[in-house]
């Protein structure tokens, strides 16, 4: 379990992490959400005790990450694929890495298999393709068998076979019991990876829920409906619903009616209709919707 | 010991401390090489072997030694390696230990080398060792490349740039302790008392030929000895207050 409390991290006017407190639970995996900039990787080094709170606290099971004898084996965490000297092999940066921890050297061997990097393991890590470089991180990341496990964009710009391969990978983790920590800055990827999240903007958290929550309340489902006798339909649905006219084909978008419902006031009153389709709001859509307050940088 | 053993697998599974010792070797030893090669008959001295070790080999060790952490910061293993160890200092003074360790060894090799080449190319000369201070000049070396490994360290965490750290250390050591001496009275009065002039005291063969050596015309206020527990004492002060800044500075 990773618990933040009041978290903060300020570099002279501007507060990177302001006043965060979430609790990221075991045998789950928890989504980080939060536009760039928001505060989710200065988070995270925070976690790891590489960059100092300016005020709060963060533990992990109820300790710093600077006190654990033997930290990898607790944690596994790939913040940067490209952490890795471009002249050593792969083989050698998890080595250093398992010596470093008392790990056995033969679980150097096991991780490379795990994420299909043994054909590879003696060449310089400089030379791998950004998918690679990225299993390589995961490897590290496995290394010490640890609990708790945090991944900071893991599948920024990876294939969707490398996408599907982490996805599947991080709910096996969760599977056996771990704490899975992942951050992203895309709830699609999101909604099919975690189950839970922290949603963030601006350093300061937005919502910590459940994942099907989150969308079921960011999402708000609306009908489409057209019709030859649009204004009729409208007044008549106008009494009981929110009812607005779509600004590009000008079909009626009616929020608070459910289709069958729609279809049979229009049956009983004898209006023809062209189409009537529910919608569901776009995962994207409702995530700008939350965070368009405190996205950093606008476009105009 | 754990951590020695990680330093050492990290530096030898890069090319660059492999770089580094061959250009040392080939400099160091080089030198002395042509040096004995255009010395007439018989002239050769055990002062004359020793320029290309403890001068120009020591910039390339200096290098080296600054390279093996200002890299850690370029490739961001550095932060790897907090994860990893988070006791940072202990981190580092294993790496430091590491480096001076191979570097002692490396200005052993190379004093030696250059005296055992000079030995052969000039069989006419008095190149036995058998003072004090000969065997000082010469086994000395290394004392001066280990020292001066952990001044290079301390330059390279505090600096973090290889660009940087490299700059510094070669200016310091080739120009600025020298053009100092060029400032009227006070010059050499300051010279007496910076790291690398006390090094090359240290080393002084003393005697009659005095004035070939580095180092000359300063009046040094410390003994030969004394200059040397100097020198060690400007590089590991300066290498804890490395220590104190890479401990609270965000990784």
């Amino acid at each position: 379990m990773i618990q933040a409390v009041r978290l903060r991290k300020h570099y002279g006017r501007t507060k990177a992490v302001d006043d965060l407190s979430f609790i990221v639970k075991p045998g789950r995996v928890t989504g980080f959400l939060g536009p760039n900039g928001a505060g989710k990787s200065t988070t995270m080094r925070m976690i790891l005790g590489l960059d100092t709170p300016t005020g709060g606290d963060v533990t992990i099971d109820g300790k710093h990450y600077t006190e654990l004898k033997q930290p990898l084996r607790k944690v596994g965490a790939l913040l940067d694929a490209k952490w890795v000297h471009p002249n050593r092999s792969a083989r050698s940066h998890l080595k250093w890495m398992a010596v470093s921890n008392k790990i056995p050297v033969s679980r150097v061997d096991e991780v490379l298999e795990i994420v299909g990097l043994s054909e590879v393991a003696h060449k310089r890590a400089g030379g791998f393709s950004l998918g690679m470089a990225q299993r390589l991180g995961i490897a590290g990341a496995l290394l010490g068998d640890p609990e708790v496990l945090l991944f900071d964009e893991p599948v920024n710009g990876l294939d969707p076979e490398g996408i599907l391969w982490i996805r599947q990978f991080m709910h096996r983790l969760a599977d056996e019991g771990r704490t899975v920590f992942v951050s992203s800055h895309l709830l699609s990827e999101m909604a099919q990876t975690a189950q839970d999240l922290i949603v963030i903007g601006k350093g300061q958290l937005i919502a910590q829920t459940t994942t099907e929550q989150f969308i079921s309340d960011a999402t708000q489902d609306h009908v489409r409906v057209r019709s030859p006798h649009a204004g009729k339909l409208r007044e008549i649905l106008a009494a009981s619903a929110t009812v607005t006219e779509d600004a590009v084909d000008g079909a009626l978008v009616v929020h608070g009616i459910p289709a069958p419902q729609i279809g049979e006031i229009a049956a009983e009153n004898q209006i023809v209709l062209h189409e009537l389709s529910p919608q569901r709001g776009s995962l994207e859509e409702a995530f700008m919707q939350l965070t368009k307050e405190s996205v950093e940088y606008h476009a105009h | 010991m754990t951590l020695l053993a990680v330093e050492r697998i990290k530096l030898f599974s890069t090319r660059s401390p492999y770089w580094c010792t061959a250009l040392a070797l080939v400099l160091g030893v080089g030198l002395t090489a042509i040096i004995a090669g255009t010395t007439e008959k018989g002239q050769m001295s055990i002062g004359l072997t020793q320029f290309g070790s403890s001068q120009l080999a020591l910039a390339v060790v200096l290098v080296m030694s600054a390279l093996a952490v200002t890299t850690e910061y370029r490739f961001n293993t550095i932060r790897a390696t907090f994860l990893a160890v988070p006791s940072r200092t202990s981190a580092l003074v294993a790496k430091t230990v590491v480096v001076a360790f191979i570097a002692a060894a490396l200005g052993e090799i190379i004093a030696f080398g250059s005296w055992g080449l000079a030995k052969v190319m000039s069989p006419t000369s008095d190149l036995a060792i058998n003072t004090g201070a000969e065997w000082r000049h010469v086994a000395g070396v290394g004392l001066l490349y280990g020292i001066g490994a952990v001044l290079a360290i301390a330059v390279g965490i505090l600096v973090r740039q290889t660009a940087g750290a490299v700059a510094i250390l070669l200016v310091w050591t080739m120009l600025l302790e020298g053009l100092i001496g060029i400032i009227p009275k006070v010059g050499i009065k300051i010279q007496a008392w910076l790291p690398f002039q006390n090094a090359n005291h240290f080393l002084a063969l003393g005697g009659g030929n005095t004035a070939e050596q580095p180092g000359a015309g300063i009046d040094f206020k410390l003994s030969q000895w004394g200059s040397l527990a100097y020198f060690a004492g400007i590089a590991v002060a300066l290498l804890v207050v490395a220590l104190v800044v890479a401990k609270r500075r965000d990784a």
